[in-house]
C-alpha cells in the first residue's frame, strides 16, 4: 500500500487530483492557456508538494493536533515563498506567466489535502513519494488541458506551429470558458475509459478512480464491494434474530 | 363503447399539437425572414443556410446514433435551431463557420444537457455567442456584395443618422435573417394565430426596451432614435423567436411578463452602455441561465395553499 510505485501510480492515474478528486481547481482553469503554463505550474506545485510533504511528515509527531492546519500552512508558505524567489530569479518568463497563481499554491486545496489526508498520518518515504506522485498527476493534467487549449485556441502545442495554415484559432478555448469546456470534455474521456474497463471487468484496481474503501461516505451505489458489505450486514442481522 | 371503458392516467384532455407539428410552424414562420434574406444577400445565404441546417441535423443524429439512443430528428426542432443560428451569421461568414456553429449548439448546449427539453440555454443563441467570442473579426464583419459599411445599430451608436424605412423593410447591412423587420413580423403573426407563442415575452420585452431608450438614450422622446432601436438588429427575431423558446423561458405567467422586463433592460444596457453595438444575444442567453431564479420567485400558489389564516 504504501510502496513508492504504488503512490506514484495513484497519484498520477487512480487519485489523480485534477480529473478525479477535483482539486486545485483555480489554478487548473487560470494558469492553463497553454501547455507550457500548465506544465510549470504542475512542476512547481508537484515541488512545493513533494517538500511540504516531507516535511509534515517528519513534524508529524510534534505537531499539536489542535494546531495542525496553521502549522501546515506555515510550512507550506514558507516552501511556496522559496519556490517563487527562485522562479522570479532563474524562470522569469514563467514568474511572469503564472503571477499571482504562484504565492496561491499556498492555498491550493492538493497540498493542504495530502498533508492532513497523507503525510500527516505516514512516514517519511512513502509521503514524498505520495507528493511527488500527485504532484506528476497535477502536471500531467495541466500540461494536457493546457495542450487542448493551445492546439485549438492558437493552433499550436508548446509554442510550436502544428495546426495548417488555413485552420482558424478558435480563441474561446484561451479564454475562461475554453478552461471549463475542457476540463469537461478530458474528464469525460477518464471516465468513459474507467468505465469502459468497468464493463470489459478488467481489473480495476489499476484504472478506478477514488476508492478509498470509506464505503461509509462514498456514493458509488454500483460499486461491488459495497454490494458485498451490505450482504454480510444483513446476513449479520439475519444471525442475530435467529439468536 | 369500448373506447369509453378505458382507463388510463391522466392527463385525460390532450392537445393535438406534439412537439413536431410545433417545430414545423416554426420553421415555416421563419421562412419568411430566411426568404428575404437569400432575396437581400444572395444565393450564399442560402449555401450558409442549408449547412448549417444540415450540420445541426446530422450532428443531432450521429450523437443519438453513437450513443444509442432514440434518433429524434424526425421532430424539427434541430431544424430550427439551425435555421435561427444560420439566420444569426453574418452573409459574408465562410462555411465551415455555420458547421463548427452548428455542431456547438447540437452537441455541448442541448445534447450533453439531455437532449430537447433539457437545455439550459437557447442552442442557436448558445452557438451564436460562441461563434462571437471565438471569430470576432468573422462574426461581426457585415461587407458583403450588397452592402458595405456599418450596420444601422452600429451607426447609431457612433451618431450618424439611419434610414427607418430601409430598417423596416431590411434593405440594411446585417445578419441573414435579422434585417427586415416586417419578414420577421409576419413570421410571429404566423405563430400567434397558430397559438404557438404569445405576445407576453415579447411585448414586454420590447416595449421595456423603447421605454429604457427613451430614458437612458440620451435623445429623449426621439420618435425616429426609439424606432431604429426597435427594428435595428436583432431585437424582433430575438423577442418573437428565441426569447420565446419553450425550453428556455419560464413557465409561470408573472415570470414571463418578469422575463421580458429583465431581457429588455439587458438590451438596453449593452445597446446603450456597453462597447458593442448589439446586445440581443448575450441579454437573452444572461435571461435563459435566470430562468430557475424566475421561476421560483413566480411560483404561483397551489389551490387551497395559503389565503387567510383562520
Amino acid at each position: 500500500m504504501n510502496s513508492a510505485k504504488e503512490r506514484l501510480v495513484n497519484g498520477i492515474v487512480k487519485e489523480n487530483p485534477t480529473f478525479v478528486l477535483m482539486l486545485g481547481m483555480c489554478p487548473t482553469l487560470a494558469v492553463t492557456t497553454s501547455a507550457i503554463n500548465g506544465l510549470g505550474m504542475g512542476l512547481t506545485t508537484m515541488v512545493v508538494l513533494a517538500l511540504s510533504n516531507v516535511f509534515i511528515s517528519l513534524l508529524r509527531n510534534i505537531i499539536p493536533d489542535k494546531v495542525r492546519i496553521p502549522a501546515f500552512i506555515v510550512i507550506i508558505a514558507s516552501f511556496v515563498t522559496m519556490v517563487e524567489l527562485l522562479l522570479q530569479g532563474f524562470i522569469p518568463f514563467l514568474y511572469d506567466a503564472l503571477g499571482i497563481y504562484i504565492p496561491l499554491i499556498v492555498v491550493n486545496c492538493i497540498i493542504l489535502g495530502r498533508a492532513e489526508a497523507y503525510a500527516y498520518k505516514n512516514p517519511v518515504i512513502p509521503s514524498l513519494f505520495d507528493g511527488i506522485g500527485m504532484g506528476l498527476g497535477f502536471s500531467v493534467a495541466l500540461t494536457c488541458i493546457g495542450a487542448v487549449r493551445e492546439l485549438l485556441g492558437a493552433g499550436e502545442i508548446f509554442g510550436i506551429h502544428v495546426m495548417p495554415e488555413s485552420f482558424v484559432p478558435v480563441s474561446i478555448f484561451i479564454m475562461a470558458p475554453g478552461a471549463f469546456f475542457v476540463l469537461a470534455l478530458l474528464t469525460a474521456i477518464q471516465n468513459k475509459v474507467k468505465i469502459a474497463g468497468e464493463r470489459k471487468g478488467k481489473d480495476m484496481s489499476k484504472i478506478q478512480s477514488g476508492c478509498n474503501s470509506d464505503c461509509m461516505n462514498c456514493g458509488d451505489t454500483g460499486c461491488a464491494r459495497r454490494l458485498i458489505d451490505e450482504r454480510k450486514e444483513k446476513a449479520g442481522e439475519g444471525e442475530k434474530k435467529n439468536d | 363503447m369500448n373506447d369509453l371503458m378505458k382507463v388510463s392516467s391522466n392527463p385525460h384532455v390532450r392537445s393535438k399539437s406534439t412537439t413536431s407539428s410545433i417545430m414545423l410552424t416554426v420553421v415555416i414562420a421563419l421562412l419568411p425572414a430566411a426568404g428575404f434574406g437569400i432575396y437581400n444577400f444572395g444565393p450564399k445565404a442560402l449555401l450558409l443556410i442549408l449547412v448549417t441546417v444540415a450540420s445541426t441535423v446530422f450532428t443531432e443524429f450521429a450523437f443519438e446514433k453513437i450513443c444509442k439512443k432514440k434518433i429524434t430528428i424526425g421532430d424539427y426542432s434541430a431544424v430550427v435551431t439551425g435555421l435561427l443560428l444560420a439566420l444569426n451569421l453574418p452573409v459574408s461568414a465562410p462555411w465551415w463557420i455555420g458547421v463548427v456553429g452548428g455542431v456547438f449548439a447540437i452537441l455541448v448546449v442541448k445534447m450533453l444537457f439531455g437532449g430537447l427539453g433539457q437545455n439550459f440555454m437557447n442552442p442557436a443563441l448558445g452557438a451564436r455567442c460562441f461563434l462571437l467570442i471565438s471569430f470576432t473579426s468573422i462574426m461581426t464583419n457585415f461587407d458583403c456584395d450588397a452592402y458595405t459599411g456599418a450596420t444601422p445599430l452600429a451607426a447609431l451608436k457612433s451618431g450618424e443618422s439611419v434610414n427607418i424605412l430601409d430598417m423596416v423593410i431590411g434593405r440594411t447591412a446585417g445578419t441573414i435573417g435579422e434585417t427586415s423587420m416586417i419578414a420577421i413580423v409576419i413570421g410571429a403573426c404566423i405563430l400567434i394565430l397558430f397559438g404557438i407563442i404569445d405576445l407576453r415575452i415579447p411585448g414586454t420585452y420590447i416595449v421595456t426596451l423603447a421605454v429604457f431608450v427613451t430614458l437612458f438614450g440620451g435623445r429623449g422622446f426621439n420618435w425616429p432614435y426609439i424606432s431604429a432601436h426597435l427594428s435595428g438588429g436583432g431585437l424582433m427575431l430575438g423577442a418573437f423567436f428565441m426569447a420565446t423558446d419553450y425550453v428556455t423561458r419560464p413557465v409561470t405567467k408573472k415570470g414571463q411578463y418578469l422575463f421580458g422586463f429583465l431581457l429588455g433592460i439587458l438590451t438596453g444596457i449593452f445597446r446603450i452602455f456597453g462597447p458593442s453595438a448589439e446586445g440581443v444575444s448575450y441579454a437573452i442567453i444572461i435571461g435563459n441561465l435566470l430562468v430557475p431564479l424566475i421561476e421560483k420567485v413566480t411560483l404561483p400558489k397551489a389551490f387551497g395553499k395559503g389565503g387567510e389564516k383562520a
